[in-house]
């Protein structure tokens, strides 16, 4: 689960991490209250969407306390925000964060992650912050200073203070680098984040400030954080991708035009590529799972058929828990609930594969079955075309 | 000979009275493991089709000699299990279990590593070795035949379509272990690329990756230095949009790197054969053997 940089924000200044004054703000009106409120000369306007690149999309503006405030926060909290990482639908404004502007001396990068290759949480830190990390690991990754955790003793204060001198020899702004530091990895653990940065985080008259903040919190460890489910906002969600989660099924959009069931995250992604491969546009990606009963395949393809991009539906399923018989009576169900005439092609093998294609056979359904997998593909994009 | 387990290994299912592992326990023993024991806490006495039950991993372990466990207890409690079969030295641990939370993990492995121990997974489809009837897994055992070739993978339903190619097109398996989907696993690309080199067994090595991390890329750069067997790949999400988690918790494309692409860049550069087409990797590794 993504938070609102607002959010961040709140949780990291409970634990003591310096923030902006600012606030958050629904409406143009209330926005402007909140300006006025600063009393200061400039104030920083910043819609708050599930998504980096936000300046560049026009959703952060900067005003004197002369410009026009109260019309340009209409325009960004009525908007949907499009940047490079929303796709060309954008993401609806659900917020504005309005800030005071500070004088910036130095702006550095503070992130935590859990690194995949050695197994520890590793703190990263850079003296040159503001830019996106991975193009700071591309060209100047020397500026990158790394402290990796030992799981069991946990980040000790001489591995905050060392990184901090690195990136500080001002004593006065080092301690406060620790504190930060120290906050943003308890918050990282406590939560179980899958990431948590702060960038740029700010040097201004020797202050020590997060200008943004960002916290991913791991949807695997939701079960032990219930109470981070009120930051939850379905409006920076796919409203399919969010049904269909209640099924515990994994669906994502895609832009095309043939519907996918697989089981198996690994084998939808092979079945997607190979649709490509042959000339055709999935439209989604979407597993079943391998414990997945007859009802939730029922709803699997009924998502599928309710889904007007779709031309054509693709069925791969390589049933190992998943029984083919159990996957052929929730595919028929769907089909004859919902009637459709869309081309289905079904490619099933694995467990009890003579009786689910004994039951496709007997259903009445137009419904190709392929046994091979190559074949299979490259009959639903010829019927997607059709 | 084959890796990680064999013919004599003796296997513990820790969750064994709850339904996936009663049901897998069972599956694995009939195609030919020695299940020698399950852990279920409170139930020591019972048996689960003639299988002891031991309140603890400690006592499984005295009483059966066990050096394999496999474990089905759910998400939230994962951890634990596998910190006790490491204190009652069960050598290999095969945690099945999808959705623990990568810290827990990263504790748990820490533990395992520091002890000499080796996880496989967790979200793993488990390790099977058909020439030695033996099945640590949950993978349909039919579909499998002894042979020379080494599989590795981070899928499941998506390793079976390859084995199930494999062994239509005659080419059968010395061992077959699934990594996981996590995002941190144990055993990686290269620690079990190792063990294929040194298996004589295991004359050449399909690779299954997709989309997250660098595993792969890491693969390829020992694949070129330090094995001479040859390797055929098939990577899985070169559709992928960028920042979505694809179903498997460790496939996601973040800042532009783990993408399929670079992965196969990588792999073809270490002098892999990297197939585009999935319905090709059976008949791809039947010619590197020829």
């Amino acid at each position: 689960m993504n938070l609102h940089e607002y959010q961040a924000k709140e949780l990291l200044a409970a634990r003591g991490v310096p923030v902006p004054r600012g606030a958050v703000c629904y409406d143009a009106l209330e926005a402007l209250i909140a300006a006025r409120n600063l009393k200061t000369d400039r104030v920083v306007l910043k819609a708050q969407v599930h998504s980096g690149g936000r300046g560049k999309a026009g959703g952060v503006a900067v005003l004197a306390m002369d410009e026009d405030i109260r019309e340009r926060a209409g325009e960004i909290l009525g908007s949907r925000l499009v940047t490079n990482q929303t796709g060309p639908a954008g993401k609806p404004v659900s917020a504005l964060l309005v800030e005071e502007v500070l004088p910036i001396d130095q702006e550095l990068y503070l992130g935590v992650v859990l690194d995949r290759n050695t197994g520890k949480v590793t703190i990263m830190a850079s003296p040159d912050g503001g830019m996106e990390i991975e193009t700071l690991a591309r060209e100047a990754p020397e500026k990158i200073f790394t402290v990796a955790v030992d799981p069991l003793m946990g980040l000790a204060p001489f591995q905050a203070r060392d990184l901090s001198y690195r990136l500080s020899g001002d004593k006065v702004i080092a301690q406060q680098l620790a504190k930060i530091i120290t906050a943003l990895y308890d918050v990282y653990v406590g939560y179980d984040c899958t990431l948590a940065e702060i960038n740029p985080l700010v040097v201004s008259r020797n202050r020590v400030l997060a200008l943004d903040a960002k916290l991913n919190l791991d949807d695997n460890a939701e079960f032990r954080h219930p109470e981070t489910e009120r930051w939850r906002d379905r409006s920076q969600e796919d409203s399919m991708e969010l049904a269909a989660h209640k099924d515990g099924l994994s669906y994502i959009r895609l832009d095309g035009n043939i519907g996918c069931i697989v089981n198996g995250a690994g084998l939808a992604m092979a079945t997607l590529d190979l649709i490509s491969l042959h000339g055709g546009a999935p439209a989604n990606f979407l597993d079943v799972g391998g414990g997945a009963s007859e009802q939730i395949v029922y709803d699997a393809m009924t998502i599928l058929l309710d889904d007007k991009r779709v031309k054509a539906v693709f069925i791969n399923i390589f049933g190992g828990i998943l029984k083919c018989d159990v996957l052929a009576r929730g595919v028929i169900g769907a089909i004859k609930k919902r009637g459709t005439e869309l081309p289905v092609v079904v490619r099933i093998e694995g467990t009890n594969i003579e009786e689910g294609r004994r039951l496709f056979e007997v259903s009445g359904l137009s419904v190709e079955m392929i046994p091979s997998l190559n074949d299979a593909a490259k009959l639903v994009v010829q019927k997607a075309r059709a | 000979m084959a890796i990680l387990v064999k013919r004599e290994s003796r296997v513990i299912c820790q969750g064994i009275t709850g339904r996936n592992g009663t049901f897998h326990s069972l599956a694995c023993r009939d195609y030919g493991t020695n299940m020698v024991g399950g852990v279920t806490p409170g139930k020591e006495g019972e048996t689960v089709d003639g299988i002891p039950v031991f309140n603890t991993v400690a006592a499984a372990v005295k009483e059966t000699g066990a050096d394999v466990s496999i474990i089905f207890i759910p998400a939230a409690y994962a951890k634990d299990p596998i910190l006790e079969a490491v204190d009652a030295g069960i050598r290999v641990i095969v945690c099945i279990t999808e959705g623990i939370p990568p810290l827990d993990t990263a504790a748990a492995l820490h533990v395992a590593r520091s002890n000499g121990r080796t996880l496989v997974g967790p979200n793993t489809p488990g390790v099977i070795s058909p020439g030695e009837q033996c099945k640590v897994g949950i993978m349909p055992g039919y579909i499998h035949k002894p042979g020379p070739v080494g599989v590795i993978s981070r899928s499941g339903t998506l390793t079976y379509e390859v084995v199930d190619q494999l062994t239509k097109n005659g080419v059968g398996q010395s061992t077959c272990i699934g990594l996981g989907g996590d995002p941190v696993v144990g055993l990686s690309f290269i620690d079990v690329l190792k063990m294929f080199r040194d298996d004589p067994e295991t004359e050449a090595v399909v690779l299954i990756g997709e989309i997250g991390g660098s595993a792969e890329e890491q693969a390829a750069e020992f694949i070129k230095n330090e094995l001479d067997k040859p390797v055929a790949a098939y990577i899985a999400g070169r559709l992928a949009p960028p920042g979505k988690r694809m179903g498997h918790a460790g496939a996601i494309i973040s800042g532009g790197s783990g993408t399929a692409h670079g992965k196969i860049k990588a792999l073809a550069d270490a002098g892999v054969t990297v197939v585009e087409n999935l319905s090709e990797v059976g008949a791809v590794a039947r010619s590197l053997l020829e």
